[in-house]
């Protein structure tokens, strides 16, 4: 009962919290630069990662499906398959799993870190609104990495399938991208992948600056919170994929 | 300081927006049809087996279009099947014969075109007469037992 209460009341937290950042954002339009900024520290710190992570994901499916096409002599299908399950569920997902451990984990450590300082009560005591200088411009920057990501994840897993499946194990390439081509659809597929990493990325970016915000002002709050972000999102990420499949894929 | 910031931001802006491209063009139908310069044309099948919107229309082996509706006519019985083809084929025939056929033993079903010597073509929402339905698979199984019976019970 206990816990319930208090998931119910962090959940409230949330929440408002979530509102007070969306009627931050249209302002950051004019001070561009913070966004800016952040889609430094939140993207492109995480694109080396990406970038590498999706190459071998790609990769790995692409020997994956090899083997099991083969016995049925159906192998030139090997470069539908590997996109649709990129463009549709790994890219999204497994970008956004490890966007949150990767720009999460720091967005929570920063903001907590900032809190534990009295950094933000100090911004407040200059009648500056933390939420909207400190706390908006880290959530639109994820919102915005996020679909970005996941499409550089795909599109990097589709050329490493390339490389492995044409050029190490003899799929033909005109084969390879002509299935792609006739049985990849673009809104079915790669439009609802975009939509899913969008939703990832909200969800991700506001799990994490409302833990960062709403830590316990300490070193092991801080610490603790950090971990909590990384749990949570990751959770909420899988089960969100569910709901919007069921919903997309009917 | 600042301006490397900015300038890595745009790269990855940049290649997140090359790679959402390629997955457009590349590695999705968007790049190899488009539905405008296309004319329509339906014809009405008894069964279509298991034709589906987006279904390929081929003419000679050669995609020359797309199943754009597939629907149920409750007067007369017949499925109607609205196809979009591409305006630079615009010259079959008015006695084109329309077939659903298989790719393959198990693959995907497609509506064949077979043009015949009308010297007159087939124009926007036209309709064509002569189709053949598709093959199930169970029907057939069926109709052999069947002749299979009766060659016993002539013997």
């Amino acid at each position: 009962m206990k816990a319930l209460n208090r998931l119910f009341t962090r959940l409230g937290r949330g929440s408002i919290f979530l509102t007070k950042i969306l009627s931050g954002i249209p302002q950051l339009f004019l001070r561009f630069g913070l966004v800016v900024q952040q889609l430094y520290s939140v993207g492109v710190k995480t694109l080396f990662i990406t970038l590498v992570a999706g190459l071998f994901v790609g990769m790995v499916l692409a020997l994956q499906l090899y083997y099991t096409l083969s016995t049925f002599g159906a192998t030139d299908t090997l470069g539908m398959l590997v996109d649709l399950s990129l463009v549709r569920e790994l890219g999204p997902v497994v970008a956004a799993l490890l966007f949150a451990g990767r720009a999460g984990s720091a967005l929570t450590a920063e903001i907590g870190l900032m809190k534990a300082t009295e950094q933000l009560s100090g911004l407040e005591m200059m009648a500056v609104d933390p939420v909207d200088r400190i706390i908006a411009p880290r959530f639109l920057a994820g919102v915005i990495s996020m679909p970005l990501l996941a499409g550089i994840f795909s599109a990097v897993g589709i050329l490493g399938a390339y490389s492995v499946g044409v050029d190490l194990l003899g799929v033909d390439s005109g084969a390879f991208w002509s299935q792609i081509q006739a049985k990849v659809d673009f809104y079915d597929d790669v439009l609802n992948g975009i939509i899913k990493s969008f939703v990832f990325g909200f969800i991700v970016s506001w799990i994490a600056v409302f833990e960062g915000y709403d830590c316990v002002p300490t070193s092991e709050g801080v610490s603790s919170a950090t971990t909590r972000t990384v749990v949570n999102s990751s959770l909420a990420v899988l089960a969100m994929d569910f709901v919007l499949t069921a919903i997309m894929y009917q | 300081m600042f301006r490397s910031v900015e300038i890595s931001v745009g790269i990855f802006v940049g290649i997140g927006l090359a790679a959402l491209f390629m997955l457009a063009m590349q590695a999705s139908n968007l790049g190899s049809f488009t539905s405008e310069g296309a004319y329509q044309v339906r014809a009405r099948f008894d069964n279509i087996g298991g034709l589906k919107v987006k279904s390929a229309v081929k003419a000679g082996g050669v995609k020359v279009g797309q199943v754009s509706n597939i629907d149920y006519d409750s007067e007369t019985f017949e499925a109607v099947v609205v196809m979009n083809i591409e305006d630079k084929f615009s010259q079959f025939p008015r006695d084109t014969i329309a077939s659903i056929f298989t790719s393959g033993l198990l693959g995907e079903q497609y509506v064949g075109l077979e043009p015949g010597g009308d010297e007159k073509f087939l124009g926007n929402e036209s309709e064509i007469r002569l189709t053949q339905s598709a093959m199930v698979l169970e029907q057939l199984i069926g109709q052999f037992l069947f002749s299979k019976s009766e060659d016993k019970g002539n013997e």
